[in-house]
Order: structure tokens, then sequence, then C-alpha cells
């Protein structure tokens, strides 16, 4: 099971958007999302859109996947067009998954193709697909560098096999060196992603894992804590007791380790989960999340954000083959963020990077709360009274980051 | 045996049957004794109700009544009975059987002659029905003893008829032994009611009083007030005057309960009827009280009328804030049936507005916050129940305290808290653990019989705040359920009390308050912190949970801070999702009560105030024996 897609209005059914969705759209990058819905084994924590069977026909298999893709693309194209929007050439892509290197190569390739013809990459455009360390070759590697991508997110999680086993990944832990080797001789920016907090990770275990990611030399981590979803084999398996999971203290603890190692080494946080070694290695495409910045989703289950439209598209990829077969848009249902929901997601996105977020974007109340947060230790007293040199700012503090929630919570009552 | 003929019937009709023919009664007996069913055998057997129209516990009116097995209200039936060719007219008055309504028991035993003491042949005699038992004596009732039940295998209905005859005196053989079930020899008992309660005197000629001994709110009617005439007659449409407020009414209907209101041409002598007067509010109809006639008024009212004084006081307070002025038309509308209950607003710093309400005693207290949250489908929390102290300052000013968060915090020159009689019935083998549980509740043994070979009374004078908060549960645990109780109140005496309070990082947390014995602070302060340390969710700083008399602290617990509330992930974008649990996280937000800076979920109150088997879950416990 998927997480459900959230509750919203009909969208219609050409996709198209309303007026207020150009309003400022010079200002906002472009990105694009490629949600790639098929694994070779569904791990027992994932609740991701995706789906084991490789042949669920009607266009909706692996082989036919990228051709169906490309049909929201042009859709994509059309509805832009329709709405007004200026041309933007596209600053990120980023193909996720499930399991993007599942596709052949020359999928991806087409892929990208599609974005690159319609709308165009922009300079230095970052062009990012993950890939689980068990599915990719040197060969493969070399192939998506020469495609255009310039960059590649190795889902290692952990290197320590009984934490790997409760995860039920696959691969092996003494790949990661190697396939982050070959991805850098292909010219590729590597990241690597890890979990915290799996249950019966020790504190010890968790360091290992830290260790082994920065012995390979890589320039960006993401370290996200564990959340058994409800629904996920995990769940069940916590609810009969087969699993105990950690308790936040530990969570905590593994949190303040990870940021202590990669800052040690040389790494910054930019966002609350993630770490990069200089500004150019922070995921643009992720920040652009953040920022509220402007993302075509492409796929089942994607969602995307065009000038305070968000829409998410049908689940399923039977239903979604079988709506851009008949012309549709594959949204589901959509919201358009009026300007107070819009305030809220400007405070719960922007104060999680490391840019902080802009005092002047609090509503006023919020502004008087920000004291009871750099006197609790939350929130960065230099950023907040602008002795930095920028304009004063919310920047967590690493308690803060640990309590993000709670912070957003105190500046949107 | 049922009433054969109409002539017959015709001596007994309302408002003209003759004292000699009538009887008046009531049945004492303890909670599931079996009172309720054995009333409606009575009702079937003379007639007034027909094997149709009977439901189970026929009497009791109120929802909760009849679910919980309970009578709260009392109320008259006039059923008819031949005994030897000639026709009687039974008043049967129902008594409530608690403890906390003992004024009413009184009013409605002051209304008889006789008294059915009924007792259940498998258990033996309560301490509550002791009690009554005394009372009934007190009012020179005549006494018919009466096992029932005994078509239960587990009956011994030897043993208890000569406990019984221990008791009232007699041959265990005159005790009857019927079954309400099966409604064996319950035309016995009919017979042996006409044979041996006297039939009622009083003056006929004289100006009219009667007494009042209950009365209800009708939504339909008004008040309702049921009376007995002791002298003269009442007729309708006349003025009546109730004797203690002097005010008047208009007697707008009169009449007998059989069992459905009739109304008739007056009441006479020893007769026992409803009157209406068009009177909204059952403070206007006092229980205890005389009405008379306002053109030939008495001059002397009937002894024994007392206003109801509450005991027992808690503070009322609804979950949602917003639904206090729901609670307070609740509060006034249980009132219009309910002299006894009395209310003032009250607000507090961690429950926002609410009531501190007064109460007979615990059951009581039980019933009309049952009452509150069903009637009025309100949800409630109530604190702790506590008593009514009286303080008396270095100056002399003198404090009535009914709510421990306003006890004085000046220089305390007495304390007095009100005391209670105990009676505690019991096999002889919890003897020693009872005294054990009464010298921790700072008990005094009076006394001490035997019953029978193996049941003993025991006889104490307890403070009655160590009773109100959980002594009926641990004397039911430690005498596995046999032990009953049963108090009444008996003056005060002065006692080194103190206030505890429960302070919040640094905050007092009103609704904590305790007044406690010194020797028992201690213990006050440390279980509670210790429990709000697991109710209350930690904070984003550390909470100190403190106990403290004045200044001083006696207990402390620490909430750690929390360490860790983000969400790490943004799945694939979906920021709708994240954005609606941060909304959800919000609305929590605004469901918790915040002690100075503490967010304290409603849920930690409950908890704290209920845990414990505070005062409420004793009355639960309580009338179920």
């Amino acid at each position: 099971m998927s997480p459900a897609l959230p509750e919203g209005d009909p969208a219609p059914a050409d996709g198209a958007l309303p007026a207020s969705a150009t309003v400022g759209a010079d200002a906002r990058r472009f990105g694009v999302y490629l949600h790639v819905p098929f694994c070779a084994v569904r791990c027992g924590y994932c609740d991701f859109n995706t789906y084991t069977a490789t042949e669920l026909g009607g266009g909706a298999s692996l082989a036919a996947y990228a051709t169906t893709a490309l049909a929201e693309i042009a859709l994509a194209d059309r509805v832009l067009r329709a709405a007004d929007l200026p041309t933007r050439p596209v600053s990120t892509v980023f193909v996720g998954g499930g399991t993007p290197t599942l596709l052949p190569v020359d999928d991806l390739a087409r892929l990208l193709d599609g974005v690159r013809t319609t709308w165009g990459l922009a300079p230095g455009a970052e062009v990012t697909t993950e890939a689980n360390p068990d599915s990719v070759t040197p060969d493969g590697l070399q192939r998506l560098a020469a495609a255009g991508f310039t960059r590649v997110s190795f889902g290692m999680q952990s290197a320590v096999p009984h934490v790997l086993a409760t995860l039920e990944r696959t691969h092996d832990p003494a790949r990661i060196p190697d396939v982050v080797r070959w991805a850098r001789d292909a010219g590729l920016r590597v990241s690597l992603d890890l979990i915290y907090g799996t249950p019966g990770e020790s504190l010890d275990d968790w360091r290992r894992s830290v260790e082994v990611a920065l012995s390979t030399g890589v320039d960006h981590v993401s370290a996200y804590a564990l959340v058994v979803e409800a629904g996920t084999r995990m769940a069940v398996q916590v609810r009969r007791g087969e699993l105990t999971l950690p308790d936040e203290d530990d969570q905590a603890t593994k949190y303040e380790l990870v940021d202590d190692l990669l800052t040690d080494a040389g790494l910054a946080w930019y966002e609350v989960s993630n770490w990069a070694r200089t500004p150019q290695d922070a995921s643009r495409h992720n920040l652009g999340y953040w920022r509220g910045d402007d993302w075509w989703g492409v796929g089942p289950g994607a969602h995307s954000h065009v000038g305070g439209v968000r829409w998410w598209n049908v689940k399923h990829p039977r239903a979604y083959a079988d709506r851009l077969g008949r012309g549709l848009s594959p949204a589901a249902g959509r919201e358009v963020v009026d300007a107070a929901t819009a305030r809220l997601e400007r405070v719960m996105l922007g104060v999680r990077i490391a840019e902080g977020l802009p005092v002047a974007d609090l509503a006023p109340p919020a502004r008087q709360a920000v004291a009871g947060l750099v006197a609790d230790g939350l929130v960065d007293p230099r950023a907040a009274l602008g002795a930095d040199g920028g304009e004063r700012r919310v920047l967590l503090t690493r308690r803060g980051r640990l309590l993000a929630d709670a912070v957003v919570r105190a500046l949107v009552d | 045996m049922p009433i054969p003929s109409a002539t017959a019937a015709a001596r007994i009709r309302p408002s003209a049957t003759a004292p000699e023919l009538l009887r008046n009664f009531c049945i004492i007996a303890h909670i599931d004794h079996g009172k309720s069913t054995l009333a409606d055998r009575m009702l079937q057997l003379t007639g007034v109700v027909d094997a149709r129209a009977m439901r189970a516990q026929y009497l009791d009116r109120m929802d909760i009544e009849r679910e919980r097995g309970i009578t709260i209200k009392s109320q008259a039936v006039r059923m008819p009975w031949e005994l030897d060719g000639t026709p009687y007219a039974l008043n049967m008055i129902d008594t409530p059987g608690h403890v906390d309504f003992t004024y009413e028991v009184s009013r409605s035993l002051a209304a008889c002659e006789g008294a059915v003491l009924l007792v259940d042949a498998a258990q033996g005699i309560e301490a509550q029905t002791l009690a009554n038992l005394y009372l009934a004596l007190e009012n020179d009732l005549q006494i018919i003893p009466v096992l029932n039940k005994i078509d239960l295998p587990a009956a011994q209905p030897e043993k208890y008829a000569e406990e019984i005859a221990g008791l009232v005196g007699g041959d265990p053989a005159d005790v009857l032994k019927v079954s309400g079930k099966t409604g064996e020899g319950v035309e016995a008992l009919l017979d042996r009611i006409v044979r041996t309660v006297p039939a009622p005197v009083g003056d006929a000629d004289a100006p009219a009083r009667a007494m009042i001994f209950d009365s209800v709110y009708d939504t339909y009617r008004g008040v309702v007030t049921y009376v007995r005439v002791v002298d003269g007659r009442l007729d309708p449409r006349e003025r009546i005057v109730m004797m203690s407020t002097r005010a008047t009414h208009e007697l707008l209907e009169i009449g007998v309960i059989s069992p459905e209101p009739v109304p008739t041409k007056g009441l006479g002598v020893g007769e026992v009827g409803y009157l209406i007067t068009g009177v909204k509010d059952v403070r206007q109809s006092k229980v205890g009280d005389t009405v008379t006639n306002a053109a030939k008024p008495a001059d002397q009212a009937l002894g024994g009328y007392s206003d109801p004084k509450p005991m027992v006081f808690s503070g009322l307070y609804p979950i949602d804030g917003s639904d206090y002025p729901a609670l307070r038309d609740a509060l006034d509308k249980l009132k219009l049936n309910d002299a006894a209950l009395n209310y003032e607003p009250e607000t507090s710093v961690a429950l926002g507005f609410g009531f501190r309400v007064g109460f007979l005693g615990l059951l009581h207290l039980e019933i009309v916050r049952e009452r509150l949250e069903r009637e009025f489908d309100l949800d409630l929390i109530s604190t702790a129940p506590n008593v009514v102290y009286d303080v008396t300052l270095e100056d002399r000013t003198e404090v009535v305290v009914t709510n421990p968060s306003e006890f004085p915090a000046g220089k305390i020159r007495e304390v007095r808290e009100p005391m209670v009689k105990a009676t505690i019935l019991t096999p002889s083998e919890f003897v020693g653990t009872i005294m054990e549980l009464c010298q921790t509740r700072r008990g005094d043994l009076q006394g001490m019989d035997y019953l029978s070979e193996d049941r003993v009374e025991m006889r104490y004078t307890l403070p009655l705040a160590e009773i109100v908060f959980d002594f009926f549960d641990h004397l039911k645990s430690r005498t596995r359920g046999y032990a009953s109780l049963d108090y009444d109140t008996t003056g005060d005496q002065a006692a080194d009390l103190v206030k505890v309070d429960i302070l919040l990082q640094g905050e007092q947390v009103d609704a904590f308050s305790a007044i406690v014995h010194k020797d028992k602070a201690y213990a006050y302060g440390v279980s509670m912190t210790a429990k709000l340390k697991d109710l209350i969710p930690r904070q984003q700083f550390e909470v100190p949970i403190q106990a403290a008399i004045g200044s001083r602290i006696i207990a402390r617990e620490t909430i750690r801070a929390m360490r860790k509330d983000v969400l790490a992930k943004c799945y694939g974008g979906d920021i709708s999702r994240k954005r609606k649990l941060l909304e959800k996280q919000k609305e929590g937000k605004k469901r918790m009560k915040t002690i100075g800076r503490v967010d304290v979920p409603q849920e930690a109150f409950i908890a704290a105030l209920s845990s414990d088997g505070g005062g409420a879950k004793d009355a639960k416990d309580a009338k179920k024996k």
C-alpha cells in the first residue's frame, strides 16, 4: 500500500490551470520529477507508489512505461502553453521511484530527451536519478552520463547487514564503494541515502554506516529517520511485537551523531535531512520543493506544483496509462492554495533549509514568537537579529532542526 | 386476595377511605436485594398492573434507575387487597436505598406505619439496610422481616432468619420467605401487611396537615409533590400553604398513583397521594415540609423538616470549554428535580470554566454526573471530591472552604473537618484487616458486635474526607467484596490538615490542590507528581513537577525535554500531506490546556483526576455491593 493521496478538489479532465498559476512564474524555477513505479522487490518499510509486477499491461508495463510518461510530458507542454505560462527551460530533473534503474538506460535517456526537446534544459541543469546499488553497472552509469544525467543518488540505507536485512534491502553493502567510484568515474556527482532508527540498529551500527558512506569520499548525504507508515509490512511486524521501534531519544542521538560525523568530514547541512560538501553539491531539485518553485511531476501518483496549484496523479499505473491513452490529464485531484495556506506552507517549508526563512515572511504575531524560540535555543540568535550580515531570518539551530515541526507550529499559530 | 367486587372496591375509593382500611408501608432493602422485583409482583398480584403492561421494575422511572437497578426517587403506589372479606387500600412508599439519601429515606419512613425489611436470603443483611432499619425503629414503624430470593441455590434462609430475628426481636420462624422472581410467598406477605401494619391515626376535623415526602419535576406538569395526609383533608382547587416558606399555591390537581396518576376528589386522613400546583422548581415544594390549607391553616407544622446539606463537593468542568453554557442549562434543569443539588460557577486555571457542585454524598455525585453526561450529552471532568472545612485564622476570622485551592494561605489557628459514624458489616475473618484500614484512615473504633457467629458489626468514627477518596474500594478489595459500609455524619473535629499544591514549571495547577492530613501530605505529593510525570507529554523544554505545602517543596519529578519532533521526509513533493499533518497537530494543540508554557492534554487531567479510584468510582461500586 502506498500513502493515500490527499483529499482535494476534482482536477479538470484536460488538466487546465487557473490564471493565478501564471502570477510571478518568471521568478520561479521549473523542474521535472519523473516517477518510475517499479521495483524488483518491495521493501517492508516502503510505502511509496511502486509495483513489483513488471507486466501490468495496457501501457502500464515496464516496457511501455517510457512511452506513456512521454505522453504526459506532451500533455504538460499543452497545459502550460494554454495557461500562458512563459516557456522556462528546465533547471532540474529528478527521476525517482520505485527503482528508476530497473528501466533500461535507453528508456531513461528517452525520457530525458523528451524533457529536453519539449522545454530545453537550462545551462548547468541538474539531472539526477535514484539508483539501487544492486542494479547499476560501470557501463550503465557511463551511458547515463552520456545521455545527460549529472547526478546519481544511491539508496545505500546502511552498511550493516542485519540492518539491511530488517529493511529487506537486498544489496551487498560491500558494493557501495565500488558503485560510488564507478559513478564518479563516469563524471556523475553522487549522493548516498541513509536511514537511521531501524529496529535493532545500535548507535555503533549507525556510526559504522555513516563512516562507510564518508569513506567513499561522497559529497552529498541524505539521512532520514525511519518512519513506519501504516499499511506497510513493517507496521504489521511492529504491531505483532516482532520488531521494536527505537524511541525518539535514540533517533535524536543518531541525528546528532550523523550531523557531527558529516560536519567533521567537511559537509554542511543545507536542509534538515541533507548535507553537502559545497553549496554546489546540494540537490537543487530538492531545494526547489522547500523554496516553493514550480515542478511538474510525471508518472503515477506524482505530485506537481505550479504557481500555487498543487495536484497529484492517479496512483495505479494502469489507471494512469488509461487516462493518458484517452488524451486526458492523469490528475486525480488538486488544490489551489489560498493566501493563508500559502503563508503556512512558506513557513513549513522555508524553516527547514539553511538559508533560513526571512522574518519578513512571517505574520506579525509569529515575529513575536521568534523571541521565545531563540530563548529556547531552537533558532539561531545571530541570524534572527541579522547580526551575521544578511536579512533577519529564522535559522534553526541543531536542536531546532530536531524540533522543526514544533518550531513551525509556534510560527503559524 | 385481589378485590373481588365493585362494591368492595367502592369502600376504598381514594378520598373516601376510612383510615382503618388504609395501610401505609415501605420496603427497606439493600441495593440488589430485590426490592423492585418484589414491588413488581405486588403490582401484578393486586391487579393494578396487568401482565401485558408489566415491565421490569415498573416503578423506577428514570432510565438510570432501571439500568442500575437502584431507586433514586421514592414514589407511592396505591394497591387494593382483600383479607377476610374486608377491602383495604395499601400504599407502598418506595424509599431510596442509599445512605446519600438518608434524609429522604427518613421522610419516606415518616409517611408509613410499617416497613417490610427485605433481605437477600443468599447474602444476609447489609450495613445500609441496618442503618435504614434503625431509622424505621426510630419512627416506630412495625417491621415485617422478609427473606427474598429463596429460589436461589445459594440461599440460606435459616441462617439469615436467625440473624434478622436477632436484630428485630421475635422468632426466626416468623420471618417470611418470598421470591420476588417467582412470586412465591408474596400473597402471604400482603396478608401480613394488612394484619400487622397499624392503620393510620389522625384528626379528620383538624386543619389539614400533610407531609411532603418527595417532589419530582415533570416536564409537562411541573412539580409533582407526594404527600401523606396526617390530619384533616386536602381538596382540589383550594389554596394551600407550604409551612416552611409560607408560600401559597392553588391546588390544580390532587390524586393517587395506581400505578399511573389518577386525579381524585381529595385526600383524607392517612391517605397518600400527589399534588400539582403548577410550580416549576422542586425548591418550592421541599421534602419534609408541611402542607396546610390557606383558609384554615394549622398552627404547627409536622416535625422533622430540615434543609438538605451538601457534604461532598467536586468541580465539574466541560471537556470542551464551549459546552459551559450547556452545562449551566443542564444543572439548572436537574435542579428542578433535585432539591439537594447546589452549585456555583468556578474558574480553574487548569480546567477553565465550570461549577463547584455540592452533593449529599458520593452516589449522589455519581448519579448527577451520569445524568449530565447521558441526558444532556456532556463530556465532563470532575475534580477529586472533597469535604467542607471550617478554617479559623490566627485573627479569629473564619473561612468555609469548599474548594481546596481556596484554602487560606495565612496563619491558621485551627481547621475543623466533618466526621462520620461508620458501620461496617463483615465476615469475622476480616476484622483485623478492616481495623488496619480504618487506622490508616484516622478511624476510631467505637464498638463491635457479633450479629451471628461469623458476622460482625464494627462501628467507627472517621473523617468524612478519608472515606470520600478511595475507602470503599479498599474495603471491598481487602474483604473480597464481603464487607458493607454505611455512614452518617456526626459533627466535626479539629485536625492537623495542610493544603498540598501541585506546581508545573512553578505554576500552581489548581485542579490538583488537595487538603490532606499532615502525615499524608508527602505520600500525596509523591504519587501525584509521579502520576503527572507519566501523563504529561514531553515539551520542548524540561518541566519540573513539584508538590508543595506553602513554599516548601515536598516532592519533585522532572519531565525531560522532548528531543525530536520533525518529519524527515517530504514524500516526492507531497506538500499537501505534510501540511495536513501540521494542521492536525495544530488542532491537537488547541485541545490542550496551557499551564504557564506547558501544554497539557485534557486526557492527562482526566486520568490524573480519575485514577486512584477517586470518589466517583467508589460510588459506582458502592451501589453494586
